[in-house]
């Protein structure tokens, strides 16, 4: 089959890029967009590395091809901080050692800043909940948890 | 509490809550991982690998496969060296089949070519005859008359004659008569208990990159624990002196001690010298499990005698242990951990070590001890259930002390075992009050800890600033742990330091990491190197003022005369020194090489709440806490973080995760679907204590931390679970079936 034209906006840039019709946005993002927050733990959806933000969802991006992402709009974890400003969450995992080997980092930073955007104020239940398909290894998501909770507070101005 | 210590008491930087050096990198996306380097002409290579469980390799054709476009190249173990030594051998047997595939994905062949679309279809195309063979995955069922042989000939000197050949090893510890000791106890339990392999889980799947030039000289690019072990395994398998292999490691997303050996890396150098070109492996998450880590399963018979005061007067363990289709020594580890947290007069644990067509177990957190702990651990609960005793003060009771005599051997320095044991007591959480269907389990932990070699180099700038080169991967936040011994010892602010994990070529050999070794080896290390950085500038500084080297001391990150005779002079600060270095000698460094001993075991203590659905056996932990001797937090975060972490995959270990096998030897569960690690709504907040009995083995006091969180949670739980439902559960994982079947069996 013929390569496909796709065209889409990734963290705010208009970007251009032609793949095979079988390839993943996840590997078009790593491979021909040079976008390697974005990591292939399972390549099933069941692990939550590749996490990113596709038209304000939450999606694998292991689990949606290159070529659906023509005319949408996508945020990686390389869109969250603003120059050498970083996003209260990210601040908020360094802060309060919520990350230790960092590979699932950025994708459970692309599900809560998602999270945040819909409910400022999630009890631990439903960050425990949102958080569900990202796995961690390393913390035990105990540290995880409480970074969301104080850097959604921080957001809120509490 | 106080305790007599030489190691150092009064800290400025250790014991703070620093940030780390590599956090923006790993929350912005900007650190390489295994999987993220690419370099120009790169080669994309993947592994064909065994759907037998047990089959020979009849033939190999790959024909069809090379006359596809862009295949470039395709490799088998003909295409490596066959080394002398047996153990290199095996690791490289493991990575390319040698005329029998010996588990369900055992590799095969490479394949290299020019994009993973073709390489995918190339894999498909690689023709291999195969003769299935009976196999046989249990470990009681390969060490049963009758048994398929996995591979004749690896049972070593230990091994009684008669024993299966499947028995790689037998190793036996302990002291004491048995026999008398269990005639003075008042109630004898025995107890059987089965568990499953795990696996380590790490998010991030192996990936290396090798590119092999024409002139013999080869750079390696990958995700691993140690990456001088790799370099000198691979230089072996591929039959190149080590100075010609530079390997770099990347970022490592999780390794738990399943990435301190090589899979693939021995197969991207064949394919890039076969081709000339670098070639890029990354393993599938379906071949990491297939074809890496796990654990042992095991096989174990617990006996304990007690007096109704609660003493233990006699313990005796068997363990069988199943570590792949390879030899492994995992369950010398598990005999010797077993009773180790008690102190006994009469001791005995034998281990065997038991060949099967599975994967070769590699190392997984304090391997060997949660399982040989929780046969143990469960049966001391259930002399204290019978006796009617409380199971922390009678852990108290018999818990191993400074100058016990251990039961694997040696005799303990300073532990924190029963001030472990006492906080434990102490806590809220053992008094909280538990509801209908709950259960309280607790269960000791123990790890032996390890030093190794090491070598760190300091290098002063002339800024004043401070570069440190160490050799291990940063795999629990060890390079803010070691930035802030440095800046402990040298008396400088902590961001004044950047320390950088370095490649083969650039510093001395270093050990894996493992064993809990890198903050304390390397953190010894790096406080030798900055003394050794000190004394020179003390000489600099003695220069300068015209007096002598002795006359000079360290203090607060400046030389100063040493009292009214050495002259009156102003402190010269280190970036005094540093600014001077070149009209006063030249550049100002630091070096430490040394085989560390002395790194003082660990103890942990668990109290788990568990409550269980008698309708479907479905679990939830309700309340954990951990409790564990530091010996000295560095990074009280990380030290909690280590402890939270390895609690939670012991939750797994004992309620979910396993190996899962059908009849035909294939695994059938090689998923995160279907092996099911903990997710955070699974859980709740681990509670954590930190203990600090420093350890003077450390010049700051510091134990390894990161093993030791693993070992209790097995028991802890499985104790926790029998109370709850009436029974005692001796088999993990505790799945739901298992539960309900004993909730059913007791009527």
């Amino acid at each position: 089959m013929k390569n496909i034209h796709v065209s889409t906006k990734v963290n705010g840039d208009e970007m251009e890029f032609i793949c095979p019709p079988d390839e993943t946005l996840l590997d078009a993002l790593r491979g021909r967009m040079g976008l390697s927050g974005a990591k292939e733990g399972c390549g099933t959806g069941d692990c939550g590395a590749c996490t990113v933000v596709m038209d304000g969802r939450v999606v694998a991006s292991c689990l949606v091809l290159g070529a659906e992402a023509d005319g949408a709009e996508i945020t990686t974890v390389e869109g969250m901080s603003t120059g050498d400003t970083l996003h209260p969450l990210q601040q908020s995992f360094i802060d309060n050692a919520a990350l230790q080997c960092g590979i699932c980092t950025p994708g459970i930073l692309v599900a809560a800043q998602n999270l945040l955007e819909r409910n400022p104020d999630p009890s631990e239940t439903e960050i425990r909940y949102w958080l569900a398909g990202n796995l961690c290894r390393c913390t035990g998501y105990d540290k995880i948890i409480k970074a969301v909770q104080i850097a959604a507070a921080e957001m809120r101005g509490a | 509490m106080n305790f007599i210590s030489k190691t150092k008491a009064d800290f400025k930087v250790v014991g703070t809550r620093v940030p780390r050096p590599d956090g923006v990198d790993k929350v912005t996306g900007r650190a390489m991982y295994g999987a993220d380097i690419t370099v120009p002409g790169m080669l994309t290579g993947l592994v064909l690998r065994s759907p037998h469980a047990h089959a020979t390799i009849d033939k190999i054709d790959a024909s069809k496969a090379l006359a596809l476009p862009g295949v470039k190249a395709v490799v088998t173990c003909d295409d490596l060296g066959v080394p002398e030594d047996a153990s290199l051998r095996d690791v490289q047997d493991n990575c390319l089949a040698r005329g029998k595939v010996l588990y369900h994905g055992h590799a095969v062949a490479g394949i290299a070519a020019i994009d993973m679309a073709t390489a995918k279809k190339a894999l498909k195309l690689i023709e291999v005859s195969y003769t299935p063979l009976p196999h046989v995955t249990d470990v009681d069922a390969a060490m049963a008359d009758g048994a398929p042989v996995v591979q004749e000939g690896r049972a070593d000197e230990s091994v009684p004659a008669g024993s299966h050949p499947n028995v790689t090893t037998m190793q036996e510890f302990g002291h004491g008569d048995l026999d008398a000791g269990f005639a003075k106890a008042d109630k004898i339990i025995s107890r059987s208990f089965k568990t499953a392999a795990t696996h380590q889980g790490y998010i991030e799947p192996h990936a290396c990159l090798a590119s092999v030039g024409t002139d013999g000289k080869a750079d390696l690019w990958c995700c691993t624990q140690g990456q001088y072990f790799v370099r000198e395994l691979c230089a072996g398998i591929m039959g190149m002196a080590t100075s010609q292999l530079r390997v770099t490691a990347s970022e490592i997303g999780g390794g738990f001690g399943g990435k301190t050996t090589v899979f693939i890396e021995p197969v991207a150098l064949a394919l890039s010298r076969k081709t000339g070109r670098p070639v890029k492996i990354v393993m599938t998450r379906e071949d990491v499990f297939r074809a890496t880590g796990p654990t042992c399963s095991s096989s174990i018979d617990v006996k304990i005698g007690m007096t109704n005061e609660g003493r233990i007067t006699a313990a005796d363990a068997q363990l069988r242990y199943q570590g792949g289709a390879f030899p492994c020594e995992t369950v010398s580890m598990g005999a010797q951990s077993a009773f180790a947290a008690y102190d006994l007069d009469a001791v005995r644990t034998q281990g065997w070590n038991v060949l099967t067509n599975r994967p070769k177990e590699a190392a997984y957190r304090a391997p060997g001890a949660p399982m040989a702990i929780f046969a143990v651990e469960s049966v001391v609960d259930e002399l204290c259930q019978e006796l009617g005793l409380d199971p922390l003060k009678t852990r108290l009771l018999n818990a191993a002390d400074a100058g016990t005599k251990s039961s694997y051997g040696p005799t303990f320095d300073q532990i924190g075992l029963k001030a472990t044991l006492q906080a434990a007591l102490e806590h809220d959480h053992y008094r909280a009050p538990l509801g209908e269907n709950q259960g309280r389990g607790i269960s000791c932990g123990f790890w032996f800890n390890f030093g190794g070699n090491t070598c760190v180099s300091l290098n002063l700038n002339f800024d004043g600033t401070v570069g440190i080169t160490e050799g291990n991967p940063d795999i629990g936040g060890s390079r803010a742990a070691i930035s802030m011994m440095a800046a402990e010892e040298l008396g400088i602010p902590y961001e004044k330091v950047r320390t950088i994990v370095a490649d083969t070529n650039s510093l001395g050999h270093n050990d894996v990491t493992d064993g809990s070794r890198v903050t304390f080896a390397v953190g010894l290390a790096t406080i030798e190197a900055a003394r050794a950085a000190i004394r020179v500038m003390c000489e600099r500084a003695a220069k300068v003022w015209g007096i002598d080297p002795d006359a000079v001391v360290w203090e607060d990150g400046c030389a100063k005369p040493s009292g009214p005779n050495a002259g009156a002079f102003d402190p010269m600060s280190i970036e005094e020194i540093a600014a001077s270095a070149s009209d006063t000698g030249g550049p100002i460094a630091g070096h430490y090489e040394v085989n560390a001993e002395g790194a003082g075991v660990s103890f942990g203590v668990h109290i788990a709440d568990l409550e269980v659905d008698p309708e479907t056996g479905h679990t939830q932990v309700l309340r954990y806490t951990v409790f564990q001797d530091a010996g000295k937090a560095v990074h009280p975060d990380y030290v909690e973080g280590q402890m939270q972490g390895g609690a939670v995959q012991g939750i797994g270990w004992a309620l979910n995760e396993e190996y899962i096998y059908g009849e035909d030897g294939r695994l059938e569960n090689a998923g995160f679907l279907d092996y099911r690690v903990p997710v955070a709504s699974d859980l709740p907040s681990i509670d954590t204590v930190i203990l600090e009995i420093p350890n003077p083995g450390h010049p700051y006091g510091v134990r390894g931390v990161g093993e030791t969180p693993i070992v209790p949670p097995l028991a802890a739980l499985a104790n926790a679970a029998s109370r709850a439902i009436g029974a005692r559960m001796t088999e993990l994982p505790m799945s739901p079936p298992k539960l309900l079947a004993a909730i059913m069996a007791k009527g």
